[in-house]
């Protein structure tokens, strides 16, 4: 049995950040796993631990830059790595989710993978979306914010929980081959061990271009184009407490007993 | 024409709140495409479920009456079927954990180009959306130059629609394949219950990844004691076992509504903002003045929990 984990390398925005036209200057972020995909790499790494016959490969799209992060995730227990890119992919402005849809339908064709794991959603971009329309193109079963699973691999089934709003679960089987979008919490992702890292060292990083997945170029052209990137205008009349941190405290001190807070 | 789609969303009997958001964003949308709002209601109760959503803006109210609870399969091949008869130029749906479930799928499957979490809509020849990025730190304008286009929005960034309105309700009648049906609900269940109820709770002290380590909860436990409230929690300190589910704020933990909020190392991701906006007065502690937690913030302090918590119990243990 095959699980594929989708990896993607994040950025995140560092204090007092200042922007670019559309972008964020570079000197402000700071790139990273992205938090959901630690889990899912999690998830299918303690599979393979509890049966031999499970290999865990990572797939990623993302530029040579993404190779650090991509190691933390051999380093973890992944079996192999995919790194999907080319100069096509380099040079787009935006991929969507029509494209990357299409990148790790390819992916999956040349995998047969029976499961596949995501995030949730990326840090960055926050679309929510890959998972569902990798299930949709793949003509995988599918299911999203799950946080538990439970897999029967002689019936072909998984038994998951999807994470609703305020506090309620669904309990649901979902026929495998299936794409499941992991949500935070499921379990307690690991730190790499010395040794693991070590090995990922050594390990070949398999890099896909366009071509080499059969896709044509016009698959990155997008409808969708990022037009402006802002701070958000703050409505807020937030009042600052300044001073340091014992003249600031006292002066919230101060307030949380008008608001009656602390009284006896 | 240029007719909009909206996807209504239910849950175990009840309408949530954004399917009444949806009608208003839909309605918006579709008097500035020149066309018409049509809803579709899929699952449940879809005959009372019709009757209570006929509110201002709607032209016609689908129904399709398949099963009681969401099913990613059934919406999908529904929306298929309504799509090929109706022909919409936009499809709207919820950013909600079920709407997460099927946009995409629909999407993928009718070939429209999607955006998720829209917080502002607006159309001129071409479809404008506002969504933000980076945990709420920036905000992007995209625009959608091919149509049909399929966008989710955002719960609570569009009001309610109000008053009744006259729109003919239409059984829909979709043959469900159900050998193409690759999943099945089993049941649900309420998580998160236990000794303390932090909907109860008239002040919060409420502890975030800032924290760092398990044995730094401590010193919120203290603050919170010293100041007489209850101590709960953004999602990461939940996800690592440092506190139980119950002391969860936020969109799948509880809503809270108490008279103080002390929000101390929470950076305000929608999600968690979802759970206690609602708060009579809220207070963020944080060291990154960019953090979204100060635009809903009443006071703040811009500062190092390590020093500013310490001194604030010394102030209550006087
Ligand atoms: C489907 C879904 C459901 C979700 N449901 C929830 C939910 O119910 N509740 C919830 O909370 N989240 C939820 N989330 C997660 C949410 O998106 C955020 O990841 C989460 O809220 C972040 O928690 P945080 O603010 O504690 O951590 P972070 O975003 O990491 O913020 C930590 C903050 O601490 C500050 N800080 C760091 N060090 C210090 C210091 N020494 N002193 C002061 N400040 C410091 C930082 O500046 C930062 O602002 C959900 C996400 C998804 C996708």
């Amino acid at each position: 049995m095959k699980v594929l984990v989708a990896v993607k390398e994040v950025a995140t925005v560092e204090e007092g950040f200042e922007l670019d036209g559309t972008t964020i200057d570079d000197r402000y972020l700071e790139y990273d796993l992205n938090e959901w995909d630690d889990y899912a790499i999690e998830t299918g790494v303690q599979l393979a631990e509890a049966d031999d016959d499970i290999e865990v490969v990572s797939v990623s799209i993302g530029p040579e830059r993404a190779e650090e992060t991509i190691r933390m995730a051999l380093a973890k227990g992944v079996d192999r790595a995919i790194r999907v890119w080319d100069d096509t992919l380099a040079e787009a402005e935006l991929l969507d989710v029509r494209t990357k849809a299409e990148l790790f339908e390819a992916v999956i064709e040349a995998e047969a993978p029976d499961m596949v794991l995501t995030g949730v959603q990326a840090h960055d971009d926050s679309f929510g979306a890959t998972g569902v329309a990798v299930a949709e193109a793949a003509g995988f079963g599918h299911a999203a914010v799950v946080n538990a699973l439970d897999l029967d691999a002689d019936a072909g089934t998984a038994h998951v929980r999807r994470e609703l709003e305020g506090g309620v679960e669904e309990l649901t089987d979902v026929e495998l081959p299936a794409v499941l979008t992991i949500q935070t919490g499921i379990n307690e992702p690991r730190y790499a061990s010395l040794r693991g890292i070590r090995m990922a060292q050594r390990k070949e990083i398999d890099v896909q271009t366009l071509e080499d997945l059969g896709l044509d170029a016009a698959i990155v052209d997008s409808p969708i184009e990022l037009t402006a990137m802002y701070e958000p205008e703050s409505e807020s009349n937030v009042e600052l407490f300044d001073g340091d941190a014992d003249a600031a405290a006292g002066n919230l001190a101060t307030l949380l007993r008008e608001k009656g807070v602390g009284a006896e | 024409m240029s007719d909009v789609l909206a996807v209504i969303d239910h849950r175990r009997g009840q309408l949530r709140d954004v399917s009444y958001e949806l009608i208003t964003a839909g309605a918006d949308l579709a008097d500035a495409m020149g066309g018409t709002l049509a809803l579709a209601v899929i699952s449940g109760d879809v005959d009372q479920f019709a009757e209570t959503l006929d509110r201002d803006g709607i032209d016609t109210i689908y129904t399709v009456d398949h099963g009681e609870e969401f099913n990613h399969d059934v919406y999908v091949q529904s929306i298929e079927a309504l799509y090929d008869e109706l022909a919409p130029t936009a499809l709207l749906m919820p950013n909600s954990v079920n709407g997460l479930d099927y946009a995409p799928a629909i999407a993928e499957r009718l070939g429209m180009p999607l955006v998720t979490d829209a917080i502002e809509l607006s159309y001129d020849e071409t479809l404008t959306v506002t969504r933000e990025m980076y945990g709420s730190k920036v905000e992007t304008t995209v625009t959608v130059s091919e149509e049909p286009f399929a966008v989710t929005v955002r719960g609570s960034e569009w009001a309610k629609a109000e008053g009744t309105g006259g729109a003919t309700i239409e059984p829909f009648e979709v043959s469900v394949d159900e050998s193409a049906m690759r999943s099945t609900v089993t049941g649900f269940e309420e998580v998160g219950g236990g000794d303390v109820d932090i909907t109860d709770a008239d002040v919060l002290v409420s502890v975030g990844r800032g924290i760092e380590e398990e044995e730094n909860i401590e010193l919120v436990e203290r603050l919170a004691d010293a100041l007489g409230a209850t101590l709960s929690s953004s999602r990461p300190i939940v996800d690592n076992g440092w506190l139980p589910k119950n002391r969860q704020v936020g969109q799948s933990g509880k809503v809270v509504t108490p008279d103080v909020y002390i929000a101390i190392g929470i950076s305000g991701a929608v999600q968690h903002v979802a759970g206690m906006k609602g708060s009579e007065t809220i207070v963020a502690i944080n060291t990154d003045p960019d953090a979204p937690i100060f635009d809903i913030a009443d006071y703040g302090i811009i500062g190092d929990l390590f020093d500013v918590v310490p001194a604030l119990i010394a102030e209550f243990d006087e």
